[in-house]
C-alpha cells in the first residue's frame, strides 16, 4: 500500500485527487426490469471520461440532494463507457434514483473494490449460483465469460428467485441458453400453477447441477443465508473452498475505505471486497451481526 | 556529545536526536515562534471543568498547576502543589478534532436545467496548525489515522494538506492518569517518533524546566528562536527517571499477547452478553478515541433546490443505522455494537493496518458514562477463555 502513496505523490506532485467528488453521467435509458427492480443505462457528461471496470465491481451513484449508495455495475465490460446499474427500489436513495428519467445527471464514483476471477475461470467448469437481484453484479462476468465461451468448460447458472415474475434479464439469459453457451436451471419460492420450473430454495439443485467439482470456479451472489448454504452444498460436492466465490453486502457511505461503515470482520467490503475468495472470510460467514 | 560547562544561552546548531535544556520562563518565546511562523497554535487549555484542546495565545492559557483525577466514568480537575504545566493525562479531546474534523463539507453541487455540476469544497487553504502538548499515545493515535487516510489506495486530499502542513511539539508524560495503559500498547509515556520537538518537564529544588528533544529539522529550526542550551546528563537522567516512574504507574494494564487470536475466537463469549447489560450505546467511546475513523454523510439542499451539498460527519459504529442496510441492521442488538467496537480496536484493526486500533490513552473508560473498561472487558475474556490457545511446541508442558 505505500508504494502506491509515493507513487501517487510523484505523479501528482501536489493536491491529489478528491476522491470522494462524483463526476457527472447522463440517463440514457431508465428500463423496467420487474415489479421492483430497475436499470439506468448512463453516459459521461463529459465524452473523454474513459471508464474501465472489472465484473464485480460497483459505484458510488449520487441522486441530486437526495444521497449516494453503493451498487453494482451490471452492464457489460467490453462495452464502456456505457454503464448500466440494475437496482431495487429499497430506499430513500433508490426511491428517488426510480424517479429519475433520461436526460437527467446523477453523480458516479468508482469503480470500486475486488472482481469476480473471470480469468481463473479459464479451461474449468463454472457454476454461478445467484438469489434475486444477486444477479445483477454477476452478470458482466456472464457477459465476459460469453465473449470468450471457448475458454470454458461448461457454464451452469442456478438462479432462484420469488416468483417466475421476479426473474431478470430474461431475454439475455434465454439467447446465451438458446445458443447452448449457458446452462440455466432456474427456481422459484412460489408460483402459479402454470409454472413448471422448480420451486424451492437454489441450494437444492446444486447436488444435481451438470459440473465436475474437482474442476470448477463458483461465483455466488445473493441473500448471506442463501450464501451460506450454497457454500455448504459446494463444499460437500466436493469443490475446493478456494475455488468459491461470493459477493458481499454492507452498509457504505465512501466505497473508499474511509468511513467504516461496511467493515466485516477484519475486511472492508468496499475494499477487499465485495468480491470475496471463500477462505477469506470462512470464519465469519454465517455468524450473526458480525 | 560532550557537556559544556559554560552554560551558552543560544548553544550551538542543534541536530535532531540532540537534547536541549530550555527554562520555564524562555516557553513562551517557543509559542511566539511558532506563532511568528503563522501556525495556528493549538494545545491544552482548561475549559468548562476539563482540559480541552483548543487555541493558545500564550503559555497563560496552559493549565499551569492543574491536574485531573480519572477513573471509569470519572474525570476530575484539582490544583497541584506545584506549576507544572503539563501535570495532567489525556482529557476528553483528541487532536482528530483538528486533522480530521467533526464536520467538513465535501463538495457543492448545483442543478442547472437537467443538468448537473459538481463544484469541490470552496479553494480555501487548509490550515497550518501546530500542535503543542502531543503525548505519545496521541502521537501513535495519528499515525495510526495517517494509515486510514494516506497509506491506502485512496488519499484524503484534505487531511494529507493538513497532516503535511502540521508541526508536532510533544510532551513526555510526568505522570500517569488513573486510566492509562499505553506502557501495555508499547505506545508510550515517552515519546518515539513523529515529533518536531518533544519536551519533559522538570520540576525539582525550585527549578522549573523542560528537556527538549529535536525530532526534526524544523524543530531544530523552531528551537534556534528560543534560548536554550545542552541537556547535561544529569537532566537527561532526570527526565528518564520521570519516564520510568509513570510507565510503572499506570492506571490500568492490558495483556496483548495474542489478543487478536483470542478475541476471534471468542465471538459467542458471554461476556458480550453481561456488557450488553451496562453499555448504554451512547457512543462516547468513539467520539473521545483518538483512532476512531468512522464518518457518515448528510446531503442537504438549500430552499430552491437547486443548490446542494455533501457533508461529511463523524459517526460511531453504536447506532443502529451504522450497519443499516435494506431489510434493516446488521448489528441490530447492543451486544454486537459493543463486539464490534471492542474487537476492531483490539484485532481486526491489526489484521485492517497492521497496528492495534488502541493506543492505550484510557479516554473510553474516563468517559464512559457507566465505566465500562475496555482493559476489565478484555480481561474477563482471556480469564474464561474456553479455548486455549495452541500449546507452545518449545516447551515442555503436559
Amino acid at each position: 500500500m505505500a508504494p502506491m502513496l509515493e507513487q501517487t505523490e510523484a505523479v501528482t506532485a501536489g493536491p491529489v485527487p478528491d476522491p470522494m467528488l462524483p463526476v457527472p453521467y447522463r440517463i440514457q435509458r431508465v428500463k423496467q426490469e420487474t415489479g421492483d427492480t430497475f436499470t439506468l443505462e448512463i453516459l459521461p457528461e463529459d465524452p473523454s471520461q474513459g471508464f474501465t471496470f472489472a465484473p464485480g465491481q460497483f459505484n458510488m451513484l449520487y441522486v441530486f440532494g437526495v444521497g449516494e449508495v453503493p451498487i453494482s455495475i451490471s452492464s457489460d465490460p467490453g462495452n464502456v463507457p456505457l454503464l448500466k446499474h440494475t437496482t431495487r427500489v429499497v430506499g430513500t436513495v433508490t426511491k428517488a434514483m426510480r424517479q429519475l428519467k433520461r436526460g437527467e445527471v446523477m453523480g458516479i464514483r468508482g469503480p470500486f473494490g475486488s472482481h469476480w476471477p473471470v480469468e481463473e475461470a479459464t479451461g474449468r467448469d463454472v457454476v454461478i449460483v445467484a438469489g434475486g437481484i444477486g444477479l445483477a453484479p454477476l452478470r458482466p462476468a456472464l457477459y465476459r465469460l460469453m465473449a470468450e465461451r471457448s475458454k470454458f468448460r461448461r457454464i451452469v447458472l442456478l438462479y432462484g428467485t420469488r416468483t417466475p415474475e421476479d426473474m431478470l434479464y430474461r431475454h439475455e439469459l434465454e439467447r446465451w441458453r438458446g445458443k447452448f453457451d449457458l446452462e440455466i436451471q432456474v427456481t422459484v419460492d412460489r408460483a402459479a400453477s402454470t409454472w413448471r420450473g422448480n420451486v424451492g430454495v437454489v441450494t437444492t439443485m446444486i447436488g444435481r447441477a451438470p459440473f465436475d467439482p474437482s474442476n470448477t470456479l463458483a461465483m455466488l451472489c445473493g441473500p448471506e443465508i442463501m450464501m451460506r448454504f450454497t457454500v455448504m452444498e459446494l463444499l460437500k460436492r466436493g469443490v475446493a473452498a478456494e475455488c468459491v466465490y461470493l459477493s458481499a453486502e454492507r452498509n457504505m457511505k465512501c466505497g473508499i475505505g474511509f468511513c467504516g461503515h461496511c467493515q466485516y470482520g477484519p475486511t472492508f467490503v468496499c475494499k477487499d471486497g465485495p468480491v470475496f475468495a471463500l477462505p477469506s472470510i470462512a470464519a465469519i460467514l454465517g455468524k450473526s451481526e458480525i | 556529545m560532550k557537556v559544556p560547562t559554560q552554560r551558552a544561552k543560544t548553544a550551538e546548531p542543534s541536530h535532531v536526536g540532540d537534547s536541549f535544556v530550555v527554562e520555564r520562563e524562555h516557553l513562551e518565546q517557543l509559542l511566539q515562534a511558532l506563532v511568528s511562523r503563522s501556525y495556528e497554535l493549538v494545545g491544552p487549555t482548561l475549559r468548562d471543568g476539563a482540559i480541552v484542546y483548543d487555541h493558545l495565545t500564550s503559555t497563560a492559557d496552559l493549565p499551569s498547576g492543574w491536574t485531573d483525577e480519572q477513573a471509569g466514568g470519572k474525570y476530575r480537575l484539582q490544583r497541584r502543589q506545584d506549576q507544572a504545566l503539563f501535570g495532567y493525562a489525556v482529557g476528553p479531546h483528541s487532536w482528530k478534532k483538528f486533522l480530521f474534523p467533526p464536520q467538513q463539507r465535501l463538495w457543492q453541487a448545483a442543478r442547472n436545467g437537467k443538468g448537473l455540476q459538481i463544484l469541490p469544497a470552496e479553494e480555501q487553504a487548509e490550515p497550518k496548525y501546530a500542535f503543542f502538548g502531543v503525548r505519545a499515545c496521541e502521537l501513535h493515535a495519528i499515525a495510526i489515522q495517517d494509515k486510514v487516510y494516506l497509506e491506502g489506495q485512496f488519499v484524503d486530499p484534505g487531511y494529507k494538506a493538513r497532516r503535511e502542513n502540521l508541526f508536532v511539539v510533544a510532551v513526555n508524560c510526568g505522570q500517569a492518569g488513573g486510566t492509562c495503559f499505553c506502557a501495555s500498547m508499547n505506545t508510550g509515556p515517552k515519546a518515539t517518533s513523529g515529533f518536531d520537538l518533544a519536551l519533559t518537564e522538570l520540576l525539582q529544588d525550585g527549578r522549573h524546566c523542560f528537556v527538549v528533544e529535536v525530532g526534526s529539522v524544523r524543530g531544530a529550526e523552531i528551537l534556534s528562536a528560543v534560548p536554550h542550551q545542552p541537556a547535561s546528563d544529569a537532566d537527561r537522567q532526570q527526565a528518564e527517571r520521570i519516564l520510568d516512574h509513570t510507565a510503572r504507574h499506570m492506571g490500568r494494564q492490558l495483556d496483548t499477547l495474542g489478543i487478536k487470536e483470542l478475541l476471534y475466537r471468542n465471538y459467542e463469549h458471554p461476556r458480550w452478553d453481561d456488557v450488553t447489560q451496562r453499555c448504554l450505546t451512547c457512543a462516547n467511546c468513539t467520539i473521545v478515541c483518538p483512532t476512531c475513523f468512522c464518518t457518515t454523510v448528510e446531503d442537504v439542499t438549500d430552499l430552491t433546490g437547486e443548490h446542494a451539498e455533501r457533508w461529511r460527519r463523524w459517526d460511531s459504529c453504536f447506532t443502529v443505522d451504522f450497519s443499516y442496510i435494506h431489510g434493516g441492521s446488521v448489528r441490530a442488538t447492543p451486544r454486537s455494537r459493543y463486539r464490534q467496537w471492542m474487537t476492531h480496536k483490539l484485532a481486526t484493526w491489526i489484521d485492517q493496518f497492521g497496528v492495534s486500533g488502541c493506543v492505550g490513552c484510557g479516554r473510553c473508560i474516563t468517559w464512559c458514562p457507566v465505566g465500562i473498561d475496555i482493559t476489565v472487558e478484555a480481561g474477563a475474556i482471556r480469564a474464561s477463555d474456553s479455548i486455549k490457545a495452541p500449546p507452545d511446541q518449545s516447551k515442555d508442558s503436559p
